[in-house]
């Protein structure tokens, strides 16, 4: 007997007293929580997304569509940034003002390579008021994961406040688990020395984001 | 479950020996009053937290109660997604099948992301054995790892060390494991954590085979989901080009939609944050962004025989949050090492005795490490009722009765050292059915009160050594309620 069916089997056993009219899915699972907490204009639930960003060491930025470029510019700048990677769908026109270097992510280019750059630009899919969370999905204008992982310093670039959703639940409305997700929240960080947190461990150790719109 | 712990001692005596370390208790007390008051914040935050306890409960309750079903949904979708699914009853076969795979990529290192399951079976000394080298990279994992010490809290390995301590472990032993901790390093956490991320980089960015565990795997979509905050997780899911994910069987949700309760709870339960810092999903291999081959390895290990439990199987709702163990009087005290097992605490003291069964010492012990003060059940985000659960195991220890191992029905004996017990049962059982004899013995311990001893003689001498003996009433209350009419007629005792 394979293991497979020595676990199903002692599975069937175990569960020999759950009648064959148990309960289905549906009746069993209640949902009485909601579906996100207070209400909120548009406006205010931005607000909400820029606090929470920042009560978790996120640098948040806001500006309108058309300062985009020069804030990335400048960003880059402060930063002294010699080299930043540029996911393959990224609108052109973002970087258009910054003498920063740019290096195309291909699928050849191995970790090392990714640990000599300075900065990564990206958008993101979905931005998570209540937690202050990005999610990337993969997208043209979000690259593979590894590219927001390895570079020390993370900028992504949230338009608002069409990106943005008040909850955890409508987050996952929006998103689709076939692709591989990251949910971001602040830079990386631990809990590990007497349950204190203290942010800059292996992700980036600065994550700046820029609310346009 | 993993033989670490072999032949440690039953809980009291090796509590009575922690309790006495003044530096554990100071680090244990430090660290769970820091995140107890912030838990609180942080579940206060949200309004419906009592429904997202229940919705998830329900979800795992429901999940568990047709586990046969949702196993097979998911080997389906794994499998249409590009992964590839193994089956492992035990410990040793779950332990053979990842040094195969790892042997069949040629490689002979792994670097890990924190994982319970891998813990439990003891991974890396069984792949130490086939001559490979697995790095853990979680934080606390590497201070336990380079400590050569023993896990002592679910989310927090490395709880019972304090900065100072741990500096000194990097130090001595970071050296001997790859780059060398910095010159001149002090004992604040910001720079130990750089220390980490010095050390650990070089293993991350030159790996080639991942070895994680997962938070909640979705029957639905095959989708696995690792919650984290340091970083680690994500450089070991992404950058290697294997990844060989062992999880427990009872981690299963059905829908995608479910993640939305536990990505509430289980932070915030957790780690007392609205969101942790990184969560990373997956669904079998995506071209060009990140691991080609992706391994599912799931792990039975005692989880069918505690599903068999009706009381029992509540345990496996258990999401990993470790708040019960940070509210726990008895846990803050006696410290994880105590508990014998990579599950400490009160959810410890409810899963090891039903993975492994109560046949050891420690492990028939593990029921009575509690005061059944109900903190645990309290904060649980899964609602699981531990007090319950632990009631439920004592009556097996003592009784003996039907129970499951390895899939086999088998009737437990009575366990030994509990005969002073039974015999109190037995004689409270005998007595409260006769009335008679019941006031007549009432009687007499009134009248006898004076000459009770402090402390009970023969085998009630250890139950009484940390124990005060109730006062007897000079009066037994049916004779006052008789004498004054249920209280109505005035009257003082005798």
């Amino acid at each position: 007997m394979s293991s497979r069916e020595r676990i199903l089997g002692r599975v069937r056993r175990a569960l020999a007293d759950v009648p064959q009219d148990d309960p289905s899915y549906g009746e069993a699972v209640a949902r009485d929580y909601l579906r996100e907490h207070g209400a909120r204009s548009p406006e205010e639930t931005v607000e909400l997304l820029a606090e929470n960003l920042a009560d978790y060491r996120a640098v948040v930025h806001r500006c309108g569509a058309d300062e985009l470029p020069s804030v990335l510019a400048r960003l880059l700048a402060e930063r002294k940034a010699a080299t930043v990677l540029v996911p393959p769908g990224l609108d052109e026109a973002w970087l258009a003002e910054t003498d920063t270097a740019r290096v195309a992510d291909r699928v050849e280019s191995g970790a090392h390579e990714l640990d000599r750059v300075d900065s990564v630009v990206t958008a993101c899919a979905v931005a998570v008021a209540e937690t202050g969370t990005i999610v990337l999905d993969g997208g043209p204008d979000q690259g593979r994961r590894r590219i927001t992982l390895v570079p020390d310093h993370h900028i992504c670039v949230v338009r608002v406040p069409g990106q943005v959703v008040s909850s955890v639940p409508q987050a996952l409305e929006r998103l689709d688990p076939a692709r591989p997700l990251t949910w971001i929240s602040g830079p990386s960080a631990t809990s590990d020395i007497e349950l204190d947190r203290v942010e800059g461990v292996h992700g980036p150790r600065t994550l700046e984001v820029i609310l346009v719109g | 479950m993993s033989g670490t712990f072999v032949g440690m001692p039953a809980f009291p005596k090796a509590a009575h020996e922690a309790v006495g370390n003044q530096t554990l208790r100071a680090n244990l007390r430090h660290a769970t009053h820091t995140i107890r008051a912030k838990r609180a914040a942080a579940v206060a935050e949200v309004s419906d937290w009592a429904e997202l306890r229940e919705a998830g409960k329900r979800i795992k309750d429901h999940t568990l109660r047709h586990l046969d079903r949702y196993l097979v949904q998911l080997e389906e979708s794994v499998t249409a997604a590009g992964g590839i699914v193994h089956w492992a009853a035990d410990a040793d076969e779950a332990n053979r099948i990842v040094a195969d795979l790892v042997k069949e990529t040629g490689e002979s290192e792994v670097v890990k992301v924190k994982s319970m399951a891998t813990q439990e079976i003891g991974l890396n000394e069984a792949l130490e054995a086939e001559g490979i080298r697995a790095y853990e990279t979680d934080l606390a994992e590497l201070i336990v790892q380079l400590g050569k010490d023993r896990p002592s809290h679910i989310l927090v390995p490395a709880i019972h060390r304090n900065r100072g301590e741990i500096r000194d472990i990097f130090t001595r032993e970071m050296s001997e494991w790859g780059r060398p901790a910095p010159e001149g390093l002090t004992d604040t956490p910001a720079e130990l954590a750089d220390a980490a991320r010095l050390h650990l980089r070089e293993k991350f960015l030159r790996a080639r085979v991942g070895v994680s565990g997962a938070n909640f795997m979705v029957a639905e979509t095959g989708t696995l989901v690792v919650v984290e905050s340091e970083g680690n997780g994500r450089m070991c899911l992404t950058l290697p080009e294997t990844l060989i994910s062992v999880v427990g069987i009872e981690k299963i949700v059905p829908t995608w939609r479910d993640l939305e309760v536990f990505l509430q709870t289980l932070p915030r339960s957790s780690t007392a944050e609205r969101m942790n810092p990184y969560t990373s999903t997956w669904t079998g291999t995506t071209d060009g962004d990140g691991p080609r081959t992706f391994h599912l390895v799931l792990l039975d290990n005692g989880r069918t025989d505690t599903l068999a439990d009706e009381v029992g199987r509540q345990a496996l709702r258990c999401i990993r949050c470790s708040a019960c163990l940070n509210v726990c009087p008895v846990y803050e005290r006696a410290g994880g090492h105590a508990y014998g097992s990579v599950y400490p605490g009160p959810i410890g003291a409810i899963l090891s005795p039903q993975l492994r069964g109560t046949g050891s010492e420690i492990d028939a012990s593990l029921p009575y490490a509690s005061s059944l003060c109900g903190a645990c059940y309290e904060v649980c985000p899964v609602a699981i009722d531990i007090p319950e659960v632990l009631v439920h195991l004592r009556e097996r220890v003592v009784q003996g009765g039907p129970v499951t191992r390895e899939g086999n029905k088998v009737v437990l004996k009575p366990a030994k050292g509990h005969a002073a017990e039974r015999a109190a049962m037995r004689a409270a059982r005998w007595a409260f059915g006769r009335p008679g004899a019941l006031r007549a013995g009432q009687r007499l311990a009134s009248r006898t009160r004076r000459l009770h001893p402090r402390t009970l003689p023969g085998p009630g001498k250890a139950w009484s050594a940390t124990r005060d003996l109730p006062p007897v009433p000079a009066e037994p209350f049916r004779d006052w309620w008789q004498r004054t009419t249920g209280g109505t007629t005035e009257g003082t005792a005798k």
